[in-house]
């Protein structure tokens, strides 16, 4: 590798990488195998493809960690770039759950709504018990938003023990959450293929819940990092990262408590 | 690494090994590369299928669809997979992945993108992308849905089989590949300026494409998001667009068209960006208005996102959402207008000289005219209810974002090849080809105005003989097309092969953007050593 004071300039110049070609064939077996499960039932291609998915991520991130850990790459100019690129990746995300959201509104609102009679929910649906679990989670996930920027406080002054038990705390309210939502899952009266109400509430809140996985897992890799000393009051972008993932994730599921649990109930008469 | 290979490293047109340049790379200008050349695969394949249509349509009648053997279905097919890989897979790498990829970072003064692997996993998501279309159309009896998928139709109850899910996973994919280039554009745009270079320094192409990118990453996902719910719909028994248990199809098509129509001004706006470049390089002035025309642009951006409704008006809005929608629609014309006339300004008193890349900017301006006054018509909610569904739209449509937007690649072509290969392209064989095109496609299209105003209906392989004589000349329009897009084959074999040479900035002093400051071809390398903007003019 090239070192930084041959380059004249502060960017990053990558060199070649096998990822994205072995990443992208994973996609293609992915998709592939994803088809022949939904016609055949076998999912033994997806998750071929899966694998390869995986290991690209593991490699390609391994390529990053490193790249950010040699001191020379990540330059404060490349780091502002990254901060730029998390933020419109988070943004993509919130246009993802805008298609959902309307799919919610356009079924729940009377006014727009086309198909259904006016009530919601739907007769017939027992929604979940907002001020339950539901409102459990709420709190969970609120003070995960706490210990997280409680860990994000404790890296900017370089103190990694602080931050590890920041992180740690994060993960382990993350993991709950996750658990209560399939508790949840499995103690719902009603199943996805039911109609409308249940169709947007299991995509809608399943999405949002597989957001909750990523971003545990992202949480729990920089839990390691900081055990292994990789971030610095300065340089810390990965966390920073996963901290703003993990704000976005809980964003989405304050609306989602507010419109989907808690106003979506308010047709139900028991 | 080696201290001989290191060395290496200096020069800065030191290339790496053939698999590893073109499977693994993260240079800008070789993945630029790879989308034109994929962009002309698929054009070639989406080419044949329009004109196996235009064969099929030459007369009344059926001539080649095999009704036998579910013909008709074949035909929706070929519709579709037309209008896909049309848009998909050879506008939006083209312009995007190709032109943007190879001129944003040598216009704005950057040594290369922003994320140079996530560059290059955008193009192999693309060519997944593509894998899936085309297996999407040859697996079972494929989709014959037209490329808007509206359920019921593209449900499983009248698209049982893998086809639907191949074509829904086909666009998840290249939406992947899609949103990951437009953040990789805007970073770079944003983060990697020369010095000196600001915002309002950039040409208009930069700016083009940063709008672009930024359509791209508000539009594509709301498409995957409604792709996603017809996959469960299609799968695992979700109702979000069946409207026996709640559920409502026009869910499908306010989704859809909240990207589709955002999605027309991704293919044009690139083409807008090249245009002004080329305006202004051969009329030897800067362009007329810059701020104007990148602000034009930006507008076309955000009302693009609250006009998609007129694509729909056929479904039953109550008449306040038509007249809203109406008029919504007919507000872009103020931006769009702007950009037209301030290409005339800029050519105003200018030098002008006819090469080929300001025939095509000349004869883009007509075309996008003609599509924008037909865009205008179908913009009244109540004339549309007539026009919906005939070849009036179908001439439209192609008029603005499909010949026109060709058009504009094939300017970007003309203009820029010196730079990327270093060769001169044919002179005469590129201007017969810019006329056979150039008439070919008007003598295909125009006629569908007045087939369509006489009521003759889109996505049908049929029709009655009283329609028969403008289809006849549409389809001789197809046959010049043809010998056109061949033509252009031509004139790029013949430029990669030439003996001639082009000087770095081959278009002289109206030439003014960082692009020319570079050797041609442009090395593996450039700009690293950041060029000084301070101080200096806008770049147009």
């Amino acid at each position: 590798m090239s070192s930084a004071s041959e380059q004249s300039h502060p960017f990053h110049m990558v060199k070649p990488s096998k990822w994205p070609f072995v990443g992208a064939v994973g996609a293609l077996v992915m998709a592939c195998g994803g088809i022949y499960y939904m016609s055949e039932g076998s999912l033994v291609g997806f998750f071929a493809g899966l694998a390869i998915v995986l290991y690209t991520m593991f490699g390609w991130w391994k390529d990053v960690i490193a790249e950010g850990n040699n001191g020379v790459d990540h330059t404060e100019t490349v780091r502002h770039g990254l901060r730029i690129g998390m933020v419109l990746f988070i943004v993509s995300e919130v246009m993802f759950f805008f298609a959902f959201f309307w799919a919610y509104f356009g079924a729940s609102i009377p006014m727009l709504s086309r198909a259904t009679t006016g009530i919601w929910p739907p007769e017939g649906i027992v929604p979940l018990e907002t001020w339950d679990l539901p409102f459990l989670n709420t709190l969970i996930l609120l003070t995960s938003g706490a210990t997280v920027t409680y860990a994000h406080h404790a890296i900017q002054k370089g103190d990694h023990k602080r931050c590890a038990t920041g992180l740690l705390l994060t993960v382990i309210l993350g993991v709950i959450f996750t658990t209560t939502q399939a508790y949840e899952y499995a103690h719902a009266t009603f199943t996805f293929d039911q109609d409308i109400y249940t169709s947007t509430f299991y995509l809608a809140t399943g999405f949002h819940g597989f957001h909750v996985i990523v971003g545990t897992i992202f949480l729990a890799v920089c839990y390691f990092r900081t055990l292994k000393g990789h971030f610095t009051p300065e340089q810390h972008i990965g966390f920073e990262a996963a901290a703003w993932y993990w704000h976005f994730v809980d964003v989405v599921w304050l609306f989602l408590f507010v419109s989907v649990y808690w106003w979506g109930s308010f047709g139900y008469e028991g | 690494m080696s201290n001989e290979a290191a060395t290496h490293d200096h020069h800065a047109d030191h290339k790496p090994p053939f698999f590893q340049r073109w499977f693994c790379s993260t240079n800008h200008k070789d993945i630029g590369t790879l989308y034109l050349a994929i962009s002309m695969i698929a054009a070639l394949v989406g080419g044949l299928m329009s004109w196996y249509i235009r064969l099929e349509l030459a007369e009344p009648g059926i001539q080649f669809l095999d009704v036998e053997n579910n013909g008709f279905q074949f035909y929706n097919v070929l519709v579709t997979a037309h209008g896909f890989i049309m848009v998909f897979f050879v506008v939006m790498p083209a312009l995007i992945g190709g032109f943007g990829n190879w001129f944003v970072p040598l216009m704005i003064g950057a040594p290369d993108m922003a994320f140079p692997r996530m560059n290059n996993i955008s193009f192999w998501l693309l060519v997944a992308g593509f894998i899936l279309l085309l297996l999407s159309a040859v697996i079972g009896d494929g989709p014959g849905t037209g490329w808007t998928v509206y359920p019921p139709l593209s449900n499983s109850d009248f698209h049982p089989g893998p086809s639907v899910d191949f074509g829904i996973l086909s666009l998840h994919v290249a939406g992947a590949s899609s949103i990951l280039g437009a953040i990789n554009l805007i970073v770079t745009i944003f983060n990697m300026r020369a010095p000196g270079m600001t915002i309002h320094r950039m040409p208009l192409f930069v700016w083009s494409i940063l709008i672009t990118a930024f359509l791209l990453l508000l539009a594509l996902p709301v498409l995957a998001g409604a792709l996603t719910m017809l996959l469960t719909d299609r799968n695992f028994g979700t109702h979000f667009f069946d409207a026996g248990a709640g559920g409502d199809p026009v869910l499908w098509q306010h989704l859809f068209w909240f990207f589709g129509h955002p999605e027309v001004y991704i293919i044009i706006l690139p083409a807008f960006g090249i245009i002004s470049q080329v305006i202004s390089t051969f009329s030897k002035k800067p362009i007329f208005g810059y701020l104007g025309m990148a602000y034009a642009m930006s507008a076309i951006g955000v009302v693009g996102f609250v006009v998609w409704a007129h694509h729909m008006f056929t479904v039953g809005f109550d008449v306040d959402t038509r007249a809203y929608f109406t008029v919504a629609t007919m507000v872009i014309a103020v931006p769009t207008g702007i950009k037209i006339f301030s290409w005339l300004a800029t050519m105003w008193g200018g030098s002008i000289k006819m090469e080929v890349p300001m025939l095509y900017a000349l004869a883009f301006i007509f075309l996008f005219v003609v599509g924008g006054v037909t865009g205008i018509t179908l913009a009244n909610a109540s004339a549309d209810l007539v026009f919906h569904d005939t070849y009036f739209v179908v001439a439209h449509f192609h008029y603005v974002m499909a010949i026109a937007a060709i058009l504009g690649m094939f300017c970007g072509f003309y203009y820029w090849i010196g730079k990327m290969c270093g060769n001169q392209y044919p002179r005469g064989l590129a201007k017969l080809q810019f006329w056979v095109f150039f008439i070919g496609v008007n003598v295909l299209f125009f006629p569908q105005h007045f087939s369509g105003l006489a009521g003759m209906p889109r996505r049908i392989p049929d029709y009655p003989d009283a329609y028969s004589g403008w289809n006849y000349v549409s389809s001789v329009g197809a046959l010049i097309t043809a010998v056109g897009t061949l033509l252009f084959f031509v004139v790029l074999w013949m430029t990669l092969r030439s003996k001639e040479t082009v000087a770095a900035n081959q278009w002289g002093e109206g030439a003014t953007t960082l692009e020319w400051t570079v050797p041609s071809p442009a090395p593996f390398h450039t700009h690293e050593e950041l060029p000084d903007m301070t101080g200096k003019a806008p770049a147009e």
